[in-house]
């Protein structure tokens, strides 16, 4: 590093604009919990689908025509005739779903460590931000090769919008364009999923400058006291970034290559028909378990309510969880009911599957309710009655195995083996 | 008005178009053993061939496939000449010439497999009032795919005597509802086939299925070779990742 710095075009530049300092003290020298696991790996790798998707996507932008009579040959003409167009497709395609599977991960990961405690609440904020903004997109892309499932998809989900009382009908001729699902709606779509994912990298950046003031959270929920505490991120994290990288793309390369419409809907290779509505209306799997919520409330607006509810209470977690320890580590009765709860998404994630028939519709409800009450009733109580664990007094102490503090160059001194 | 109507029609569909279908009785479909499935699948060029020829003989009567060109058909294993002879038997509509007027010709690789109507309502008149899907995407654009189609094709049965059926129409336990408007489309020897393949209404069945996943598919081969390679790249760069991981950490106690 130091003999790059010396070099004089290196020199020439970072006189006029200090970027070779700025990203050594961001990501190279840029101080890491030294006890991360591998549940910190889903950061990066969110940030890479985010790319992956908007690289295929630009590509796929080429050929794509967003017209209501020529969308869907369009992506067949993607599929067939576009050399490895098939590719970019279902890699954009799986890739959405590879996003979403990543940053729900990412979500739980912070919710199980308390990562959106203080002093990192707006780090909470603006990572759900970007799920809002990746839920729209998606939703807009899921429209665009024309199907079946995405016409009528559209048009459930634009509907909801006229439950709203005064701007409802306003506001869901906004989103069509006009007084159905049609050509204008799809144009506003194709759009709009163009622009959102670029806003999205928008907020990432200051998903990243928030998560740089305080620096990451880690296993133990108790804050760096020291530089035993850290780890430069680079060479650590880089490399441990690229390994979980690899087994993210093998993952992905599995969907892409051997079962690309596994996640998908049969009904969407069948051109968009108003005057046929598909007997099975579902939504992708990632938005299955708020659709749950929103059948399972027999009353339309309310539904919409608790659907968009169950993400917006979200944002109220920093305060509903009135603990002040953060890791689940040292908080046992928190650990089980965080793995109920999760329990709880995938319950409903597969009612939302089925149609809402017979005990489906039972244990949606009941499913729906311990959603809610898991972040106004238990998440409250558990705060003021649990009894936590005590906290190590330092990261390094641990990791370490040393007791008390030690001189930090000692420290030091002891850990780089080399 | 218009709009109450489309409120309200709006509001139908979330809240009781959601609801499902009535279910009806659907038959347990059997799972075929494809070529094109798993991870090392391939198409069987004979079985391509032979499906194409129940296409041709069979299906496209009342079926298009709007997203098959003659030029696709040499990857059923047929030579350049052979499918310029197959393309040579259609005429096709073109034109306008420098006159104005429109024209027909032979057809050449670079056209459609032309459509055996000219549009939705003239397939809908001559077809009791029932519009045959396009069979481009059809393997795909049913849950079931390939199995369901081969279970649907062979399995035509006489409806139970409590099952009443509507005028035109056939019974059939695998069709969503059972009553399919499309009539047994197979009969032993419906077509002869020039390898010497018995033509059974399975083997027929099992045939066009394949040559239909190949025309919803067709990069099926080609996806799953790539596959295998990106696979085994990706394993040996995880395990150099892996490596490097365990070394540089190494440096360090944790």
């Amino acid at each position: 590093m130091e003999k790059f710095m010396q070099n004089p075009i290196v020199r020439w530049v970072e006189y006029r604009l200090p970027v070779f300092a700025f990203m050594n003290h961001q990501l190279v020298d840029y101080p890491t919990p030294r006890n991360l696991n591998y549940w910190w790996n889903f950061g990066s790798l969110a940030g890479i689908a985010l790319v992956i998707q908007i690289v295929t996507g630009i590509v796929l932008a080429f050929h794509y025509t967003p017209q209501a009579d020529l969308a869907f040959a369009s992506v067949e003409h993607i599929m067939r005739n576009v050399n490895y167009g098939w590719l970019l497709r279902y890699v954009h395609s799986n890739g959405a779903s590879m996003f979403f599977i990543v940053v729900f991960i990412h979500l739980f990961r912070g919710m199980y460590y308390g990562s959106y405690k203080a002093p990192r609440e707006i780090l909470w904020w603006l990572g759900l931000v970007i799920l809002l903004m990746m839920m729209a997109t998606a939703f807009m892309g899921y429209v665009l090769p024309w199907g079946q499932m995405s016409y009528w998809g559209a048009t459930v989900i634009t509907n909801m919008f006229t439950a709203f009382p005064l701007v409802g009908d306003w506001l869901t001729t906004l989103l069509w364009g006009g007084f159905v699902v049609g050509n204008p709606t799809l144009n506003r779509f194709f759009s709009l999923h163009y622009l959102l994912p670029f806003m999205i990298v928008g907020v990432v950046v200051v998903h990243l400058w928030a998560l740089h003031v305080h620096k990451s959270n880690n296993p133990l929920g108790i804050d760096m006291k020291g530089p035993q505490d850290s780890l430069p991120f680079h060479p650590y994290y880089t490399i441990k970034d690229m390994y979980g990288l690899g087994i993210f793309l093998l993952v992905f390369a599995y969907l892409v290559f051997f079962a690309p419409n596994m996640l998908g809907e049969a009904d969407n290779y069948i051109p968009a028909n108003p005057l046929v509505t598909p007997p099975h209306i579902v939504p992708e799997w990632y938005f299955l378990p708020f659709y749950s919520i929103l059948r399972a409330i027999p009353d339309k607006l309310l539904g919409v309510i608790g659907m968009f509810g169950a993400t917006m209470i979200l944002f109220a977690l920093p305060w509903l969880d009135t603990s002040k320890v953060r890791s689940a580590k040292f908080r046992p009765i928190f650990k089980q009911f965080f793995w109920l709860f999760v329990l709880d998404v995938l319950v409903l994630g597969w009612v939302g599957k089925n149609p809402p028939e017979g005990m489906f519709i039972i244990i949606g409800r009941v499913a729906s309710v311990y959603y809610f009450a898991h972040f106004l009733v238990i998440l409250p109580l558990l705060g003021k009655f649990e009894k936590t664990c005590p906290l190590p007094e330092s990261i390094g102490t641990p990791v370490l195995g040393g007791g008390g503090e030690m001189p930090s160059g000692a420290a030091a001194a002891k850990r780089e083996k080399s | 008005m218009m709009r109450a109507v489309m409120g309200a029609a709006a509001a139908a569909i979330v809240f009781a178009g959601l609801a499902g279908p009535a279910s009806a009785a659907v038959g347990e479909i059997e799972k075929q053993n494809w070529s094109f499935d798993g991870v090392f699948g391939k198409f069987d060029k004979a079985a391509l061939q032979r499906g194409f020829q129940v296409y041709k003989e069979v299906c496209a009567g009342c079926h298009g496939l709007e997203y098959i060109a003659f030029r696709n058909l040499t990857e059923l294993g047929l030579n350049e000449d052979q499918v310029k002879a197959i393309a040579a038997e259609y005429e096709i509509e073109d034109g306008p010439d420098d006159e104005g007027e429109m024209f027909t010709r032979p057809a050449i690789l670079a056209d459609i497999l032309p459509s055996p109507f000219a549009n939705d309502n003239a397939a809908r008149a001559s077809n009791n009032g029932a519009l045959p899907p396009d069979l481009s995407l059809i393997a795909k654009a049913r849950t079931g795919g390939p199995d369901y189609l081969h279970a649907l094709l062979t399995g035509y049965v006489d409806a139970p005597a409590d099952v009443k059926i509507n005028e035109g129409m056939s019974y059939n336990p695998y069709f969503p509802g059972n009553q399919i408007a499309m009539p047994p489309p197979i009969d032993d020897d419906a077509v002869e086939y020039t390898d010497g393949t018995p033509a059974t209404v399975d083997q027929m069945s099992l045939d066009v299925v394949h040559f239909l996943m190949w025309a919803a598919e067709p990069k099926l081969e080609i996806r799953k070779r790539m596959g295998i390679k990106v696979i085994l790249f990706l394993l040996v760069l995880t395990a150099l990742f892996y490596a490097s991981k365990r070394k540089v950490w190494s440096r360090i106690d944790h």
